[in-house]
């Protein structure tokens, strides 16, 4: 009996019993579906945080103070200030390390014309736009001569523009903050959400001096709030982070023996974390959607198994009119398999318009690639033969006399 | 005619030597513990080619179990099967179903034709288990209604016919792969006078005509008078076997 026969026979079978076969269907169309979701909303996560991590900047060391302890009084890191520009400098001659970016941070409110909007305020150099791998989208970023001269010049983020400006082109314009006036040299380039939730584009930045010298004020001149230092390569971020340690004990006059007063964060190592949970969370909805397409195919067991039964008498006269255990064999598990390939295309059509639905219903990024609607599909396909495979051989393992019989 | 009773190996299509067939009908604990139930005991028949036979016998006598033998559908527990001159004990299930599939013709009592398929895809079937296409299948099947003056039923359903014509269809699939034997266990069973009389001419037609070996089970004796040949089985064993009064 030719392929083609067997496969025509099937469907006439499964036409046979419609609400049955929809109903076995269904199973199958929940479980794929399921799956095509979870695994859509999973990839949606794990491409949210990875935008997250490129948008960090690439080989991030991150140096905060704090973590001393000054007799028996401890304090969590970033309490006190204990790390200066010198520091920075120092860092930044260091052979494993490219770059370093000493940041201080404040809030500040900003004016301009009749609009009004609080954020916060970064002093930076300008090897921090390098560092963190941020361009100006409009105008230009400072310069060294500005870091020097303490200019009063302002680069803006996205949001901020936006909600100062509206429309308008923000640079050349003059914008207070705390009533100072600030030059807008220019507005970065989008960033998004960084992986702790804020949006990176709420922020607007100035030359560490100026901030320093006039918008800040410290009691302590000359140190800053925290800092980060870009390694050369992915490869040197181990040495880099035990020359930083190094270098700052040493220039910090720790003796041996004392605890560091500075915490030196690799941020690929943060970055693994966060991929990996990211990763794990996709695995768990992907492996409990499955559940349901496991469900699902213990439910096409189960009509199969009766579709057997009620169907003994038809299995005997097949086999007297010449039906190897093959051809009956084929026609049962073809029956399981046109149940779970059908289910398998209306479940992908349907888990594909799910996962569209909940992008537009929540603001989840949701990513379906060809790979998860064929996993899923070989999943389901996989479940078919599985499932419909005992019921089959159980019609196939009939004796044509007792078939025959049967009423 | 040939002989009644051929000696020659090749004029047998059927050749049953010392046959018996026991059932064990397990109960509770295993073999020990199975009560077994005789059913055939060593029965020898010989059937000819171009033949046209009536077993009879009551219930219980033995003769469905003789025709599920003859038909291939079981073998048997002792003895040997010859047909066309192969030995069916030695054949896999496989090549029972390839045997059956080929060489045997079944017409049953209750018509057993295939539900909710039309007359013309049951009477294709066998051909599409024989490894003929659908098409080519289709086409066969709608010639041999055609000459069988069943065409216009071709796109009935079972349940749309009557008895006779559903017999009528059911010796059409029996027919379809021309096969030199056909087994018909009590073809008359469900029909009533007439149309009984109409099925058993067509029997007969082809056993004349195209010299296929009939073997019918019956217990209506003006059935048997139909055939050539009468064996009567009682109690498993053939008490008589003679021409009958033609």
């Amino acid at each position: 009996m030719n392929l083609l026969a067997v496969v025509g026979e099937a469907l006439r079978a499964l036409r046979l019993n419609r609400l049955r076969t929809a109903l076995t269907m269904l199973g199958m169309i929940i479980g794929v579906a399921a799956v095509v979701l979870m695994l859509a909303v999973g990839q949606g996560a794990q491409t949210t945080v990875n935008q997250a991590i490129s948008s960090m900047g690439s080989n991030l060391l991150l140096v905060v103070p704090g973590a001393t302890s000054s007799g028996a009084l401890r304090s969590a890191a970033g309490g006190v200030q204990t790390l200066t520009m010198g520091d920075a400098q120092a860092i930044a001659h260091l052979p494993s390390i490219k770059a370093t970016a000493p940041i201080i941070t404040g809030t500040a409110q900003l004016n301009y014309g009749a609009n009004n909007w609080s954020t916060s305020v970064t002093g930076v150099t300008p090897d921090y736009f390098a560092v963190r791998d941020w361009a100006a989208e409009s105008g230009a970023l400072f310069t060294e001569a500005d870091l020097r001269s303490g200019t009063r010049v302002v680069i803006l983020g996205q949001v901020t523009a936006k909600n100062l400006f509206g429309e308008e082109d923000p640079t050349g314009k003059t914008i207070r903050i705390k009533n100072s006036p600030f030059l807008v040299g220019g507005v970065l380039t989008p960033k998004g959400q960084s992986l702790d939730g804020r949006d990176q584009d709420d922020a607007v930045f100035i030359p560490l001096t100026t901030g320093q010298r006039q918008v800040f004020g410290n009691q302590f001149p000359g140190t800053i709030r925290f800092m980060m230092a870009q390694a050369r390569s992915a490869e040197v971020m181990d040495e880099a982070e035990t020359e930083m340690n190094r270098l700052l004990r040493q220039r910090h006059r720790l003796s041996e023996g004392m605890e560091n007063d500075f915490t030196v964060r690799n941020m690929a190592a943060l970055a693994a974390v966060a991929t990996g949970a990211a990763k794990v969370m996709s695995i768990m909805l992907g492996a409990i959607a499955s559940v349901s397409l496991l469900v699902g195919g213990i439910g096409i067991m189960n009509i199969m198994l009766v579709s057997v039964t009620e169907r003994t008498r038809e299995i005997g006269i097949r086999m007297a009119i010449g039906a190897n255990r093959r051809a009956i064999l084929g026609q049962f598990l073809l029956e399981a398999l046109v149940i779970c390939i059908l289910g398998g295309l209306i479940g992908v059509a349907l888990g594909v318009a799910g996962a569209w639905a909940v992008s537009l219903a929540t603001d989840m990024v949701v990513v379906i690639t060809l790979g998860m609607i064929a996993l899923a599909f070989a999943f389901a396909s996989a479940v078919g033969i599985f499932f419909g495979f005992y019921p089959a051989r159980k019609a196939s393992a009939l004796r044509p006399v007792e078939a025959l019989r049967y009423e | 005619m040939p002989s009644l009773h051929p000696t020659a190996f090749e004029d047998c299509l059927i050749r049953v030597e010392n046959v018996s067939k026991i059932y064990s009908l397990d109960t509770s604990g295993g073999a020990s513990a199975s009560v077994n139930s005789q059913v055939l005991f060593d029965v020898n028949l010989v059937i000819p080619r171009g033949q046209f036979v009536a077993i009879m016998g009551h219930s219980g006598s033995g003769k469905s179990t003789l025709m599920n033998i003859l038909g291939c559908l079981d073998t048997p527990t002792r003895g040997h099967y010859w047909f066309d001159g192969r030995d069916i004990a030695a054949l896999s299930d496989d090549e029972l179903a390839r045997v059956r599939n080929h060489n045997i013709g079944f017409v049953f009592q209750g018509f057993n034709l295939l539900k909710r398929m039309t007359a013309l895809d049951n009477v294709a079937t066998p051909l599409l288990y024989a490894g003929v296409s659908r098409a080519e299948s289709r086409k066969r099947a709608l010639a041999l209604l055609d000459q069988t003056g069943l065409v216009k039923f071709a796109a009935y359903q079972p349940s749309q016919l009557s008895g006779g014509q559903q017999q009528r269809v059911a010796i059409c699939r029996a027919l379809i792969n021309n096969p030199p034997l056909i087994l018909a266990d009590e073809p008359t069973g469900n029909l009533d006078t007439q149309t009984s009389r109409e099925i058993m001419a067509i029997f007969q037609m082809l056993n004349r005509e195209q010299g296929i070996t009939v073997v019918l089970v019956t217990h209506e004796d003006d059935i048997a008078a139909y055939t050539q040949r009468l064996v009567r089985l009682k109690d498993g064993r053939i008490v008589h076997d003679e021409a009958t009064a033609q």
